[in-house]
């Protein structure tokens, strides 16, 4: 088992025998901020931003690099980070396992542009709601009216002068453009669904299973096993019931190689205080002074649970007559498909579909007319908008889509607040390019996934025999490095991996599984050699096909054929009609150097390995290789030698 | 009904049909695999209503408790010849241990049973009937499966659920321990129709196939031409001023007639007004709309766009629509027109020549659906009334089941060693093994 790393935290080859499994793929955006946008209906003010010159003066680069409140951005079309494509051949890989729907993003870039050919598994909501992810990155992305993509700094030379945090970007000149929405049906359109515990067999040899991961809608883990070995994928896991089905922990345990990743990104706070406090104060309160309140959020995900909350606090906390405004390309079909999964949905949201009723609330806010979605700020919106109120629009990073209105809009008012719920973008640096800002931020990361409490449970609860795991999980976070808690403390230490990086894991297959058929079975006269061990010999064809070893009857005799031909038996059952005699036994060294000797050969040496010894016939240039498991002889030209070497030594095996 | 080829190895797999073996309703077998015992739905008969309407446990009570016995019971739908006898079946005879269906069927079959109950013991005044507590006991030991899941019921015995198209969540099973399979069909449509998906299967090699056989004799014409024949007949009594009752039952094809006739009024431009009964049926709508993965691909794609189930022309019926002047089509519940609205509509239509009645099902006897699909004419109503019926009657069938083309369809899917036909006719499983044993 190999497993590779692709990308800092959430791309992983892992070669399990011949197959290759690869869990992708978190698209990065450029989560470091560099990239801005300015498709500002009325921004003097970003366009008017100056351009940024080297120490030395020259000022190439004032057309690429502006300059905000002490910090350098890119002023460029937005691209993107993909996954470590360089360091193995994506037509090698088999089969690509999808742990949610973030964990797709970069699909399209894998499926159209790499050679892959394998097969992608997915669960149905995980598919549905990544379209609806893709689709709105696609539809933002267009919408950005700059042609060009900025290129000069990317040059290694020129990076090197430039002020952090654009100097330490990573692959810079990988990165890419966005896709389209046709490369993106393509890519979805090569994905296979699966259910929770459905048992997936690849090739005979590899059995995957998704398990519900509790995260987001149709989020899984993945176990994969053959008969004797078992790892586990642990990707982006939450303990905390919000709307997804629970998670699945039955199968999890007895793992030789648990993969544990996507953890908390914000280890210490806590998501369901987050959660209580956004409606009931910080949005309460900026409404009650007649400020605005501003949630940049995906479309899918927690927004759901926002709302849920909203809904339960609209009347303690005076919002019954604030609009609340859902703005996205997908606005629609994310509300309307959250509806429809109830069999991925936790148990109390299931128990009302069965009244029938709507799972989410949401339903009702639509049908009272609290909650209004919009494709876009043009059209219908326009003519609705009543302030003050309550937007909740993407994109989180705030580099791109209908969020960077509002920011504009709303930015220069202390009454207005924007409230960052989504943790994956640093909020610091998502709102830098907009400063100075008068309007309040509030960070209230909701982020459920497993912290480092969690992890130690269920590390105690699994006893993996190893334990594989990005690297910064390994030691506490730079900006609190005495915090040991934060971080994975396990027996033996877990196994770290950073981007581009190939783990050899201490893990080897031993065995393999064959089947008897009965009548072959039924013939064998076991004899006890030791109490509770019983041995008997099989005289049988093994017949290998897809991976399953199957040990047939052997051949009878040919039989005297009265002119019928048999072709039936004779299909089954591979033609030998000498069987060989099998061996057994194991070839004292000593002994046999001796025997060697009496047969007249001379000038002997025997050299140890690691796994056993090399009788070097040195006159003869002849090698005999004896293993724990096999014994050659190599002998490049004399066959009579050989012949005469192999006779001696059968003479120490025993034979059946 | 063997398959002619003789088997790989010789597995021990017996099957004892509790009810429906060779003949439809109140279906239940009992398969015993490699020493697992798993029942097989647990139906009632909806012609009896003595013993002979639940199926016969007695076959296992008397060697001991259910619950010993029995490893695990599956549903395959929420019919009632499929479902109708579980409350009666855990509740009074007494089952513990877990009972196994999918989603949209727990959500449904509870309703479906506590109709049934209440027609039972309010309208018919049968005693030692089901209770609605016993209903809700009973659900309590469902366990809902999700398609394709691999559910193990315990360390050699698992299950998966396939689709099976023929209502919304029904679903055949496949039964395994350790080498040995099973897999049982339930009722299944091979194919997909306004609002299901065809049945499938892959490739799992059953040691046995347990398939239905309803339709074994017959290569059904084509769904587009029995469609194409109802319209016409709708849309010619319309056309001449005629009321139109369908009655129906609150699920399933009540929802295929609706998307047949709410496209067909847009495409044609009629402007007669259709009403459904409401109660059941809208609440019914509503399972359609939350369980849309369900239905077929053309319904699960355009759902955001247009929900299928949230109807334009179709409306919600008030009683005193029944008296308004000129043409309408309803559809009322129940199907078989012994009580309620549809029977309430059917009174005040009998008698006049341009209305027609519709029964897009089977009627068991002593309903007045079955009376005047047998040609009656004058029907004694009570207080000794006389209704002379002389609206014109139609009969049109519209359920799902695979007929002979689609049997042979699924065995081809599966490639199973042996077949075993169930809930179907003697006769016409007799012509269908013939079919089989010749062509596989």
């Amino acid at each position: 088992v190999l497993p590779m790393c692709l990308s800092s935290h959430n791309t992983l080859v892992i070669k399990f025998f011949f197959l290759s499994a690869f869990f992708p793929l978190k698209l990065e955006t450029q989560a470091t901020g560099e990239n801005l946008e300015f498709r500002l209906i009325s921004s003097p003010r970003l366009s008017n931003l100056p351009g940024w010159s080297l120490k030395d003066g020259s000022a190439f680069l004032d057309k690429e690099l502006k300059e905000c409140s002490g910090h350098v951005f890119v002023d460029s079309v937005p691209e993107f980070c993909l996954p470590e494509t360089e360091l193995i051949d994506l037509s090698t890989v088999d089969v690509i396992l999808i742990s949610n729907y973030h964990c797709m993003m970069a699909l399209p870039y894998i499926t159209e542009h790499t050679g892959f050919t394998g097969t992608v598994y997915a669960t149905e909501p995980t598919v549905q709601i990544g379209r609806l992810l893709m689709e709105e990155l696609v539809n933002f992305i267009e919408r950005v009216p700059k042609a060009q993509s900025a290129s000069l700094w990317k040059n290694k030379d020129i990076q090197r002068l430039l002020p952090s945090p654009l100097k330490d970007a990573v692959e810079v000149s990988t990165w890419r453009r966005c896709y389209t929405m046709q490369e993106v049906n393509s890519a979805l359109s090569k994905i296979q669904l699966v259910g929770y515990s459905q048992k997936i067999e690849l090739f005979g040899a590899v059995q995957v299973t998704p398990l519900s991961s509790g995260y987001a809608l149709g989020s899984s883990n993945w176990i994969i096993q053959s008969h004797y070995e078992k790892v586990s994928y642990v990707s982006g896991s939450s303990l905390l019931t919000t709307h997804p089905q629970p998670p699945e922990r039955t199968l999890l345990p007895k793992v030789d190689l648990l993969i544990l990743t996507l953890l908390t990104s914000t280890p210490y706070d806590n998501p369901i205080k987050c959660v209580s406090s956004f409606a009931s104060t910080f949005l309460a309160l900026t409404v009650r002074n007649g400020g605005n309140v501003l949630v940049p959020c995906y479309p899918s995900g927690v927004i759901y649970d926002l709302l849920e909350c909203l809904y339960q606090y609209i009347d303690s906390a005076g919002l019954s007559n604030i609009p609340f405004y859902f703005i996205s390309p997908v606005a629609n079909s994310s509300l309307e498909f959250s509806q429809i999964f109830a069999e991925w949905l936790c148990h109390n949201k299931q128990t009302k579909v069965y009244l029938p009723e709507p799972p989410f609330p949401h339903a009702e806010l639509i049908q009272t007319n609290k909650l209004k979605h919009y494709p876009s700020l043009h059209g219908d919106f326009s003519s609705d908008f009543r302030q003050p109120c309550v937007v909740f629009t993407g994109h989180p990073s705030l580099r791109f889509g209908d969020v960077v209105h509002f920011m504009e809009l709303w930015g220069k008012s202390s009454l207005n607040t924007v409230i960052f719920t989504e943790p994956d973008f640093s909020y610091l640096e998502a709102l830098a390019p907009y400063q100075p800002l008068a309007m309040k931020c509030i960070y209230c990361p909701i982020d459920t996934r497993l912290n480092f409490i969690q992890v130690s449970k269920l590390l105690k609860e699994v006893q993996p025999l190893h334990v594989v795991c990005p690297e910064q999980y390994t030691q506490p976070p730079p900006a609190q490095s005495h915090r040991m808690d934060l971080m994975i403390d396990c027996q033996p230490p877990a196994m770290s991996y950073r981007r581009a990086e190939v783990l050899a894991l201490p893990f080897k297959r031993r065995y393999e599984k064959i089947e008897i058929m009965p009548e072959l079975a039924d013939a064998l006269v076991p004899m006890e050699i030791k109490p509770g061990i019983s041995l008997a010999t099989v005289s049988a064809v093994l017949h290998t096909k897809d991976n399953k070893h199957v040990l047939q009857p052997p051949p009878r005799p040919a039989q005297p054929s009265g002119g019928k031909k048999r072709k039936r038996a004779s299909e089954d059952i591979p033609d030998c009609k000498v069987l060989k005699p099998l061996l057994s036994g194991s070839i004292p060294v000593e002994q046999f150097v001796q025997t060697l000797e009496k047969h007249g050969f001379s000038d002997i040496k025997v050299e140890d390995t690691a796994k056993g010894h090399i009788v070097l016939l040195q006159e003869a240039e002849t090698l005999i290789q004896i293993e724990e498991d096999s014994t050659h002889i190599i002998c490049d030209n004399d066959e009579m030698l050989r012949v005469r070497l192999r006779d001696l030594v059968l003479k120490f095996l025993q034979k059946f | 009904c063997g398959r002619g080829s003789a088997p790989r190895s010789m597995p021990e797999i017996r099957v004892t049909p509790l009810g429906a073996g060779q003949d439809v309703g109140r279906s239940c077998i009992l398969v015993s695999i490699a020493g697992k015992n798993v029942m097989l739905d647990c139906g009632m008969h909806m012609g009896f209503s003595d013993d002979r309407r639940f199926p016969d446990f007695s076959y296992i009570t008397r060697n001991g408790r259910l619950t010993d016995f029995l490893d695990c019971v599956i549903i395959s739908h929420f019919h009632l010849d499929h479902c109708g006898a579980l409350p009666y079946f855990s509740e009074m005879v007494g089952y513990d241990g877990p009972i196994y269906m999918t989603h949209p069927t727990q959500a449904i079959c509870p309703i479906l049973l506590e109709d049934y109950r209440k027609i039972a013991v309010d309208k018919k005044g049968e005693a030692n009937f089901f209770t609605s507590q016993m209903i809700k006991d009973c659900m309590k030991k469902v366990v809902a499966v999700h398609l394709h899941q691999t559910v193990q019921v315990d360390d050699e015995l698992e299950i998966k659920a396939y689709y099976a198209g023929h209502v919304l969540g029904a679903a055949m099973f496949q039964i395994k321990v350790g080498s040995e399979s099973v897999v049982y069909t339930g009722d299944y449509n091979m194919t997909p129709d306004r609002h299901l998906g065809a049945a499938w299967i892959d490739k799992c090699r059953p040691n046995l196939l347990i398939t239905e056989s309803t339709y074994a004799t017959t290569i059904r014409d084509s769904k587009r031409c029995r469609e194409r024949d109802f319209l016409k007949k709708v849309h010619e009594a319309v056309e001449r001023g005629g009321k139109v009752l369908i009655p129906v039952f609150a699920l399933g094809r009540a929802q295929e007639l609706c998307i047949l006739l709410e496209t067909f009024w847009e495409r044609m431009n009629l402007k007669a007004p259709i009403y459904f009964s409401t109660g059941l049926t809208e609440k019914a709508n509503h399972y359609y709309k939350l369980f849309i993965t369900w239905t077929n691909q053309k319904i699960r794609k355009t759902f955001v766009q247009r929900n299928m189930f949230e109807f334009k022309h179709i409306k919600a019926f008030d009683r005193a629509f029944a008296d308004n002047p000129g043409p309408m089509v309803v559809f009322a519940t129940p199907g078989m027109l012994h009580a309620g609205q549809s029977l309430q509509i059917f009174r005040k239509w009998a008698g006049n020549e341009k209305n027609m009645v519709i029964m897009p099902g089977y009627c068991v006897q002593g309903t007045v659906g079955h009376k005047i699909l047998s040609g009656q004419r004058k029907l004694e109503m009570e207080g000794r009334q006389v209704l002379e019926v002389k609206m014109q009657v139609e009969y049109m069938s519209f359920s799902a089941h695979a007929d002979a083309k689609g049997i042979m369809q699924l065995v081809g899917q599966a490639e199973p060693e042996s077949v075993l036909l169930v809930h179907g006719e003697a006769k016409k499983m007799e012509f269908l093994k013939q079919k089989i044993e010749q062509e596989l």
